[in-house]
Formats: C-alpha cells, sequence, structure tokens
C-alpha cells in the first residue's frame, strides 16, 4: 500500500481545541481538491470523534487526543485517539440517539453522522486504556 | 460568540453568529435561556446566517430549546440553513420536530399565525 501523505496531530482534551482539530483535518484532505460537501462532511465528523474522545474519553479529566491521517491516492484516512475510559459496548455505542449522557442533553448521534458522512467507521476500544475511531473516505471528485 | 435577539411581538429571533459545536453550545444554551427566562417568548426562530458549521451537539441544544417553548405551547422555526448544515439536520430528523423555514419572511409569517 503507497501512502501518499500522511500527517499527526496531538493536543489536550479541551473542547477549545475542537474546531482547531477539524480545521487541521480539512486542510491536510484539501489537498486532495474535495467539493465543499465532502469538505464538510469531513470536518462534521472529525468534530463528533473528537467530541467524543473529549465528554466520552476524558470525562470530567484531561488528557491527549492524537489524530493520524493518511493520503492514499483519492482515499483519505483518519484516525482518531484517545487514552481515556475507553467503550463498554460498541454496538449500544453505535445506535441512533443512543447517549451515556442525557444530562448533558447529547443528541445521541455522533456515530450515526460519521457512519452516515464517511464510507467506513471502525471502533476499537479497550474499556480502562481508550479508544481508536478509524474512518476513510474517498474522493469522488479527486 | 456572538448572539443576537430580536423581537416581532412575542417571536423571539436567535441570531447566531459562528461555529455551533460542543465547546460553543454550552454559551449559546445559556444565553438563549437566560433571554426565555426574561422575555418569555411564545416562539423561537434561530436564524442559521451566520453559522457555517455545525454539528450534533447543535442538534442537542436545539432541542433542548425546543422542548423549552414546546413546554408553553410555541412553536420553533430556523430559517437561512445552509446545504451542509440542512443535510446534518435532515440525517438527525431534526425538520420534523423544528420546521425549517427558505428565509425570514416566511418563517415570521408562519410562525406568527399559530
Amino acid at each position: 500500500m503507497r501512502i501518499d501523505n500522511e500527517m499527526k496531530l496531538e493536543f489536550l482534551s479541551k473542547s477549545q481545541n475542537e474546531s482547531f482539530a477539524r480545521s487541521v483535518v480539512a486542510a491536510f484532505v484539501a489537498q486532495l481538491d474535495p467539493t465543499i460537501e465532502e469538505l464538510a462532511e469531513v470536518k462534521t465528523a472529525v468534530s463528533e470523534a473528537v467530541t467524543n474522545a473529549i465528554i466520552h474519553g476524558y470525562g470530567c479529566g484531561t488528557g491527549n487526543v492524537m489524530i493520524v491521517s493518511r493520503i492514499i491516492d483519492k482515499t483519505v484516512e483518519i484516525e482518531i485517539r484517545d487514552f481515556g475510559a475507553g467503550i463498554a459496548d460498541i454496538e449500544l455505542a453505535r445506535q441512533p440517539l443512543y447517549t451515556s449522557k442525557p444530562e448533558l442533553e447529547r443528541s445521541g448521534m455522533g456515530f450515526t453522522v460519521m457512519e452516515t458522512f464517511m464510507d467506513k467507521v471502525e471502533i476499537e476500544s479497550h474499556p480502562g486504556n481508550g479508544t481508536i475511531i478509524r474512518m476513510t473516505k474517498t474522493m469522488k471528485t479527486a | 460568540m456572538n448572539i443576537g435577539f430580536e423581537y416581532v411581538d412575542r417571536l423571539l429571533i436567535v441570531r447566531i453568529d459562528g461555529d455551533i459545536d460542543h465547546h460553543s453550545c454550552e454559551e449559546i444554551r445559556s444565553k438563549i435561556d437566560k433571554e426565555i427566562t426574561l422575555k418569555n417568548p411564545k416562539s423561537i426562530l434561530f436564524d442559521m446566517e451566520q453559522v457555517g458549521f455545525m454539528d450534533s451537539s447543535g442538534i442537542g441544544v436545539l432541542i433542548g430549546r425546543y422542548k423549552l417553548i414546546s413546554n408553553n405551547g410555541g412553536k420553533a422555526g430556523m430559517t437561512n440553513v445552509k446545504p451542509q448544515i440542512m443535510r446534518l439536520c435532515e440525517i438527525c430528523g431534526l425538520q420534523k420536530i423544528i420546521q425549517i423555514y427558505p428565509n425570514k419572511k416566511k418563517a415570521i409569517a408562519s410562525i406568527k399565525e399559530c
């Protein structure tokens, strides 16, 4: 597999870094010459995954969130990793409208949005050791 | 985050200026709720013209405000929604509970009729 380009980004799990993270990934993906719609879809999916890492991975604590993104031909791969709580029941977490924090007015649509906007979403989680979300999307216009 | 409020009779029009994500939603929520508590509007219209990005955190905030207003018999609407945000609203089924209007004039006329 030939990797055409790669970047890594690591930042503290502070909510003010959400817009920073999605903007960096969008700038990296821009080299594939995506449509405005494709770029908005990638930004939204990244925002959902980073928000999950901050709210559910670390909760009231703070840790690091790592993003690794690769471009292979017309496809972007994005890995978003936290080292926090992990997800005990991945299938439950993926259900539309499910939220483990209803008191926070969460919509419970984060994974559904990621799955709709990206071509493929994989979740690897180890309770107590964190979660990795791997997403890929092939740009149709590149 | 700049949030502007204006009224047409008892319809509160909320003009949000900036991205709506998990970081900004707490400020948006508290400013709108303070306005609702102070002025007791009947209905609410979100003017999204200056919102370039929204994720599902925003859906939670909008539904939360809809609940507040609808509990008192009012209606909630949105207008000037950009296409990429419209897709998110469709995925989440938001338009089934918060009507989306093509422009502010139509929104005001429709919400005020009720």
